[in-house]
Formats: C-alpha cells, sequence, structure tokens
C-alpha cells in the first residue's frame, strides 16, 4: 500500500523538483495479456484493412472509403475504448487508450480521422455533456454509427482560439441558437455527422461549445484542402448560414467554450505524441528493413556505421520517449483512481486527472512530434533515393509527419505553455520552486561536490547527473524569472530554451528510470540493451541541455551573475565518457539482427 | 438446433520469427519467439464461429501445451469459443497430440472436431487423420468449404487438378485452410469477455513416444542473385560450369 500511496501522492510538474522511485513508474513490459490482446487487435486492423490501402485513402477518390473503414473499427469495438460501458463503450484505462493510439500512430490518414473522432471529436460531450446529450450522442460515437469533428479554428483564429468571429444568437422564439460563421482545418469535417462548434453568443467575452448536427442545416462546405500530407484526412473549411441549433444543444454553460477548447485539447496532446512513437516506431521498422536488404559495396547498409549510428539514435528516443509516455500516462489513471476514491464524479475526475499532468502532455506532444520527425527523416536518409521515391514505403511518412508539430497547438504554443504552467503554479504555491531554486543558487556559492567514487548501483552516477539536471533547470529559470518578472513572457526565446531544457530532463529520467526498473525485474545481464538506450538518451539530453541552458543565459544575464551561472552550467552539465559509438553500435546490431524494433 | 464444436488449435511461432536451435540442434530455441494460433486452426476457429453466429453452437478451445500457451488460448477466446480445455503437456508428436484430442473428445461428446490441415511449425498434417481414426470417425482434410445442414455437412475439399464436393453425416473431424471462413480479428468486446471464460486444464494420458528428434536443420542460405549482361552470354555459361556447377 505504500507504494501506492506515494505513486498518488506525485502531481503533475513536480518531477522537476522531486526524485521519482523507479518502482513507482509504469513501464510498457508491465502490459497485461489483456492489453497486448488489445494491442494486437489494434495492429491486426492496422495491416489488413489499413496498409493494404494507403494509395487509395490518399487518392480520396472514394469519399466513402474514410469512413466505411472508421465502420469496420467500430465494429471492433476500436472507437469507444475509452467510452464508459453505460454509454456503450467499453471503459479502459487512460494508458490503454495510449496504447491504442500508438498501434494506429502508424496508419497515416487514418490514423488522423480516427483520433479526431475518438478524441476531439467525441470528448467534447462525453466530459461535457449532460445527460441527455451524452445518451444521446455517445453511443452512436463510441460504435461509429455517428462520425464527429471539433470546429474551433478559424482563418484569423488559430492558436489564438479565443479570438473566433463565429456568432450565436438567440432566435425569437428562444428555442434556437442561430450561428453564422466560418471555420477551418475542420478533421473529418466531409462526412462527420456531428460536430462541436465554437461560438460567441452575442457579444460574450469567452466562447461557448454547441452540438451541432448535420442535419440541422444552414451547414456548407468548401472542397477538400489541398495539404503536403495526411493527404486521405478530410480536412474542409466548413461555414454556418442561419444553422439553428436548439438550444439544448449548448454544451456545459455560456462562455465556458475556451475552457473546454483547451481542455479537450490537452487530452489530446498526450495521445498524439504517443501516435506520433508509434509513428516512429513504423518508421524505424522500415529502415531496419532496407538497411538489411539494400548492398552497396557488396555488403549490407546496416553493416555501416554510418548507418548504425542513425538506427541507434533513433532507437535510443523512440524507447525513451515511450517511457516517458506511458510513466505519465499511469501518473494519469492513478490521479484518477485517487479522485474517484474521494467521491469525484468520473467524467469530472477523467479531466482533472488530465489537468493535474497538463504539464507532461504539452512536453510529450512536443516530444513524440519531434522525434517521429526525425526518425521519418534518418528512415528517409537510410533509403536513400528510395525514400525519395513516392514508390518506397517512406516518402508518405516523411509528408504525413510534419503536421504533427502543427496542429493541436503548435510545439512553441505548447512549448511556452509548459513554462507557464509551471511558473502559475508555483505563484498558486502548487509546486514548490523557490526553495529548491534558492537551495540551488547557493550550492553554486559553495565549494562543489566532487562525489565519492564509490558506485552505489547500476544508476548512481546517472541519477547524479539526472539531478544535476533539475539543478541547472531551477538555477536558469529561477534566475529569469527573478531578472525579468513580468517580462519573461515576451521573451519567447528564453520560455523555448527553458522548455527544451525540461523536455529533455523529463525524458531521460523516464528512460533511465525504465532501465532500473527493468534491471530490478530481469538483472543486468538481461536488460544490456536497455541500459544502453537510456545512457545514449541521457548523454544526448545532457547535450541539449547545455546548449540551451547557454543560450538562454547569454540572453539575460551579464557581468558576473554571467560567468556564475556558466560555471553553474558547466559543473552541472558534466558527464562520465561513455562510448556513444559502440554503445549505439550494439544496438543497431541487436535490431538489424532481429529485423525490428523489438528488445 | 445447437451444436457442439470442439476446435483443436496449434501455438506456434509467428511467421515472421527467426528459427534456431538448441541443444545440440535437437530443440526449437523459443527465447524471444512471438507466438500466434497457427493460422490454419484459426481459420478453423473462424468457421466455427460463424456457424453459432448463424445457427447457434457451443465452441471447446483444445490445446495441447504447456502455461505458456495460455495467451494464445485466451486469443481463441476472445475470437468467439465458449471454454477452453488444455492438456498439459509439450506436444511432442503428432500421436501423442492425436491421442490427447481423442481422450478429450470422446468425453466431450462433440458433433463436430475441426482443427487446420496443418500446423506451421512442424507441419506433419496427420493428426486429424489419426483423431478420425482413433474416434471411429470420418475425417477430411483440407477442407476449404464447410457448409452445415442439420445432421449434413457439405465439404469441398482441394486435391490435385481439381476440387472434390463431398457430403456426410455428423460427428466428422476435419482440417480446414482457408477461405472456409473469414479469418478474425478478435474484437474489444471478445477480450474483454475472454478472462471470464473458463479455461480448464487436464492432464494428459500417457503415451508411448513413437518419433525422437535426431537433429533439425535450417535450409540453406538463399543463393544470391547475379545479372548477366545479354551480350555476352558466354558469361552466362563460365557461371553455370564454375559456380553452380551443372553443366
Amino acid at each position: 500500500m505504500e507504494t501506492v500511496d506515494k505513486k498518488n501522492a506525485i502531481k503533475g510538474g513536480e518531477f522537476l523538483i522531486k526524485e521519482t522511485k523507479a518502482e513507482d513508474i509504469f513501464i510498457p513490459e508491465e502490459w497485461t495479456e489483456e492489453q497486448k490482446m488489445i494491442a494486437q487487435s489494434c495492429r491486426d486492423f492496422v495491416d489488413t484493412e489499413i496498409m493494404t490501402k494507403l494509395d487509395e485513402i490518399d487518392s480520396m477518390k472514394h469519399p466513402e472509403l474514410m469512413p466505411s473503414l472508421m465502420d469496420k473499427a467500430g465494429e471492433l469495438g476500436l472507437l469507444g475504448t475509452s467510452v464508459p460501458e453505460q454509454y456503450g463503450g467499453f471503459g479502459m484505462d487512460f494508458n490503454t487508450s495510449m496504447l491504442i493510439a500508438e498501434e494506429f500512430g502508424r496508419s497515416h490518414s487514418f490514423a488522423v480521422a480516427m483520433s479526431a473522432h475518438t478524441g476531439i471529436g467525441t470528448l467534447p460531450i462525453l466530459y461535457y455533456g449532460n445527460e441527455d446529450q451524452k445518451s444521446k450522442y455517445i453511443p452512436k460515437l463510441a460504435t461509429g454509427e455517428w462520425k464527429a469533428a471539433y470546429c474551433l479554428t478559424e482563418p484569423d483564429a488559430g492558436s489564438d482560439a479565443n479570438s473566433g468571429k463565429t456568432k450565436a444568437v438567440l432566435s425569437k422564439d428562444g428555442k434556437h441558437y442561430i450561428l453564422n460563421g466560418q471555420k477551418m482545418w475542420i478533421t473529418n469535417g466531409g462526412f462527420a455527422d456531428v460536430f462541436t462548434v465554437f461560438a460567441k453568443i452575442d457579444n460574450d467575452e469567452k466562447l461557448t461549445a454547441f452540438i451541432v448536427e448535420k442535419s440541422f442545416g444552414g451547414i456548407t462546405m468548401n472542397e477538400e484542402e489541398r495539404k503536403m500530407g495526411i493527404k486521405g484526412s478530410s480536412t474542409r473549411q466548413i461555414f454556418f448560414n442561419d444553422c439553428k441549433v436548439p438550444v439544448e444543444n449548448m454544451l456545459s454553460e455560456r462562455q465556458n467554450g475556451f475552457k473546454i477548447a483547451v481542455n479537450i485539447l490537452n487530452i489530446g496532446r498526450i495521445k498524439l505524441g504517443i501516435a506520433a512513437i508509434g509513428g516512429a516506431k513504423g518508421a524505424i521498422n522500415h529502415a531496419i528493413n532496407y538497411a538489411n536488404e539494400r548492398k552497396q559495396f557488396g555488403q549490407t547498409i546496416g553493416s555501416f556505421g554510418a548507418i548504425k549510428h542513425k538506427i541507434g539514435d533513433i532507437a535510443s528516443k523512440i524507447w525513451s520517449s515511450e517511457s516517458a509516455h506511458y510513466r505519465a500516462g499511469q501518473n494519469i489513471d492513478d490521479a484518477y483512481a485517487a479522485f474517484v476514491s474521494d467521491g469525484m464524479p468520473k467524467g469530472e475526475a477523467r479531466l482533472k486527472s488530465l489537468e493535474q499532468f497538463a504539464i507532461e502532455c504539452a512536453i510529450l506532444k512536443v516530444n513524440g512530434s519531434e522525434i517521429l520527425d526525425y526518425s521519418i527523416d534518418e528512415a528517409v536518409q537510410i533509403f536513400g533515393g528510395m525514400g525519395y521515391s513516392a514508390e518506397g514505403p517512406v516518402e508518405r511518412g516523411y509528408r504525413d509527419a510534419r503536421i504533427n508539430r502543427i496542429f493541436e497547438g503548435t510545439n512553441e504554443i505548447n512549448r511556452m505553455l509548459t513554462i507557464d504552467m509551471i511558473l502559475k503554479r508555483a505563484l498558486k504555491g502548487e509546486l514548490d520552486l523557490m526553495g529548491p531554486a534558492m537551495a540551488v543558487a547557493s550550492e553554486l556559492t559553495s565549494i562543489p561536490d566532487f562525489g565519492s567514487d564509490e558506485d552505489e548501483g547500476p544508476f548512481s552516477k546517472e541519477k547524479k547527473v539526472l539531478q544535476n539536471l533539475k539543478k541547472v533547470g531551477l538555477m536558469i529559470a529561477g534566475a529569469a524569472v527573478q531578472k525579468m518578472m513580468d517580462k519573461l513572457k515576451d521573451e519567447q526565446e528564453i520560455l523555448m530554451h527553458l522548455a527544451d531544457m525540461l523536455i529533455e530532463g523529463y525524458v531521460a529520467e523516464s528512460a533511465i528510470l525504465r532501465a532500473e526498473k527493468l534491471v530490478g525485474i530481469k538483472g543486468e545481464e538481461a536488460c544490456r540493451q536497455q541500459i544502453l538506450l537510456a545512457k545514449i538518451n541521457l548523454h544526448n539530453a545532457v547535450n541539449i541541455i547545455n546548449w540551451a541552458g547557454k543560450q538562454a543565459i547569454y540572453a539575460f544575464a551579464e557581468g558576473d551573475e554571467l560567468r556564475m551561472m556558466l560555471l553553474g552550467l558547466k559543473r552541472f552539465t558534466k558527464t562520465e565518457p561513455f562510448n556513444l559509438k559502440e554503445a549505439r553500435r550494439e544496438i543497431a546490431d541487436h535490431l538489424l539482427g532481429k529485423n525490428e524494433f523489438k528488445f | 438446433m445447437s451444436i457442439k464444436i470442439l476446435v483443436c488449435i496449434t501455438h506456434v511461432p509467428d511467421t515472421t520469427s527467426k528459427i534456431s536451435f538448441t541443444d545440440s540442434d535437437t530443440k526449437f530455441d523459443k527465447n524471444g519467439v512471438q507466438y500466434i494460433i497457427g493460422p490454419y486452426d484459426d481459420y478453423a476457429l473462424a468457421r466455427a464461429v460463424e456457424i453459432k453466429e448463424s445457427g447457434g453452437a457451443s465452441i471447446t478451445v483444445l490445446n495441447v501445451g504447456l502455461a505458456e500457451t495460455e495467451p494464445t488460448i485466451r486469443k481463441a477466446l476472445a475470437i468467439g469459443a465458449d471454454e477452453a480445455i488444455r492438456v498439459n503437456a509439450e506436444p511432442v508428436d503428432s500421436f501423442f497430440v492425436a491421442t490427447q484430442i481423442a481422450e478429450v473428445a470422446k468425453e466431450g461428446n462433440y458433433d463436430m472436431i475441426l482443427m487446420g490441415r496443418e500446423s506451421i511449425d512442424f507441419n506433419s498434417g496427420v493428426v486429424h487423420g489419426m483423431v478420425g481414426e482413433m474416434l471411429g470417425l470420418p475425417s477430411f482434410s483440407p477442407v476449404m468449404k464447410l457448409e452445415l445442414n442439420g445432421e449434413e455437412v457439405s465439404m469441398t475439399r482441394e486435391i490435385e487438378g481439381g476440387k472434390d464436393h463431398l457430403k456426410a453425416k455428423l460427428p466428422i473431424v476435419a482440417g480446414c485452410q482457408e477461405p472456409i471462413a473469414e479469418w478474425r480479428i478478435p474484437n474489444m468486446r471478445g477480450i474483454m469477455t475472454a478472462r471470464t471464460k473458463p479455461l480448464n486444464v487436464k492432464e494428459p494420458v500417457s503415451v508411448e513416444q513413437h518419433v525422437k528428434t535426431e537433429k533439425f536443420e535450417l535450409p540453406p542460405p538463399k543463393g544470391q542473385c547475379k545479372l548477366v549482361d545479354p551480350e555476352h552470354p558466354e558469361e552466362l555459361i563460365k557461371l553455370l560450369q564454375n559456380e553452380a556447377k551443372v553443366l
């Protein structure tokens, strides 16, 4: 019970200041037999129904194809996994829904259609709808009988979502709201039956959400957008011209729409992150297969160090990010369980648990989408000319990956949001940053700890490094806040450097904790590769943190303070020499031997 | 009419597994291998589930294997079997497996005993014939179509150079292969209910071992393909003489 209590005690953002124990995190090696079976069903569905039809899906010549594939996913129950049983779903926990998102992550346009339907399409009604709304819409959405879309973005309201111009006016008889306005980039727009539409009532300052059925009338659309990637995903501009929405279809309360929009996007973020990691696994698998097949100079290209370097690095990044995603996913499930046991209604507990870990969600959206881009880019490189050819399997992936850094909040917005949320929590007293930041500042002026040579376990050195990475983050963030106060929010460059430091630190820690937990279960010898994966990632992270830290320090400090902080940065980003080349080679050799990404 | 179907499944390495051996090449190396329901057995199971859905049937799935096969058995329950029996033994050879199946079948009084035409690990393809013989029932393989009409079963079998259309009275034994049914992916409801379905473990009856494995050998690696310029046929002759040594 002690462990459970400790796990429950962890709050979002606390990874910054608290040390997490390896046994307290969930690792993907702990999936149950049932969860593995669910993942296998998803894999089988993707392989048989989607991967065989990628060209046809992307051609958009058969607009009925995508909804019919969604119907098939619905028949298998895959659209209702997160929906409670009382509304026709399966009420699975959050981490299982993450696992499903990961499995679908390599399914290109289909992944986008499915995640839009099950995420931003279904969840606003599920989490904010009243009983009538939920029982009317959710069972149909859970089976896929009705398809859903989410209408927030407008031509002049993208990242600044609350500036939308779509208007809602109460009809004279008081029975309807009359919607007028234009929405754009609406995923699933072409075939959706139900839309969650955000609009301002009269001259309200904030948005209100409405559930709009296509059959209400007054809805017209432009042709499908022509896009760089995810060409098979329906993306439309939608016009509301005197669209009559019954008053009972207002979602939640008047002017509560912006909060709904933000919270729903927040849930989507971590799932987008893990779906991107699923896509990255698809990319590395293609790369491994090709490196084993393609021969040049009389040998397979996988036998060359330059290719092994790439495979080793991609593998380390994917494995580490995966560790962080499921660690956070379990934190969310634990927080949910704690809220429910405190008597909170389940829907509210779900939202609260996600809100609690909103910092981690934003971090992982950025990290997952950037690792996908990195992996698919290197996969294209390993394929060489065939990578650039539309006949090969990675060209589509390269184009499709790019949107992930843009939608559901650009990575820039998410980076700034990460720091913003942390500072807000610190101001509210929910996260004690000042104490640890002061401690680091005083440590800086004292004699450095040269450490003892005693080895206190397989990861003692790495843990020391992780501790120092937290210190360097606190040191720079603390100084930046002190120096710039309110003006820090206008220094976006510094905010983004700080975010990079946090992202890398969180993921590096998650990977080391996973390796440590695994070693505890299986012993060091059986976890050779996992230890290497975590170490490669840690060393890469230290470099990024050092670089980002330097940029931030240069940007706001000068004179003695600058020199002092640079010294601190140097001290806190010190690592023992580690032969990364050999480590990457060993990882690559293992994967090439397996001919797939598997440990 | 509701009938009783026994579907026998094998627990075999996934088709993409890398195969290697241990114990001086006398044992298959299970390390790191992903297991699946034998693909032919999977079709037999899918047909049984179709029969259950269209006219009613109860399906028992049977596997001869050690506890490690239970995830594979649970998958069969998720696909639609109602209950499962695992005979707790290493499936050493076809005769051993057939004897265990026959023992279970004698107690269960099944109308149909379905299985794949062969397993995909040792591929002997004789278990259905042996089971039929042991139980005194007609057995058919490879059955590609199977329709039930009351007590009568119509089957289509693939034979050398053509097809064989057959009719038989229940009970029967059949070794199946595609396209006997549409292959099934376990759905979420099936997976969630699989854990609540009974999986009974039975101890094996003792059987004299008739076959002993001396040694396994991997097929020789595929030769490299060499392209010869059509302008220089003498190059081809040289290769056939000196490298392939067939001329």
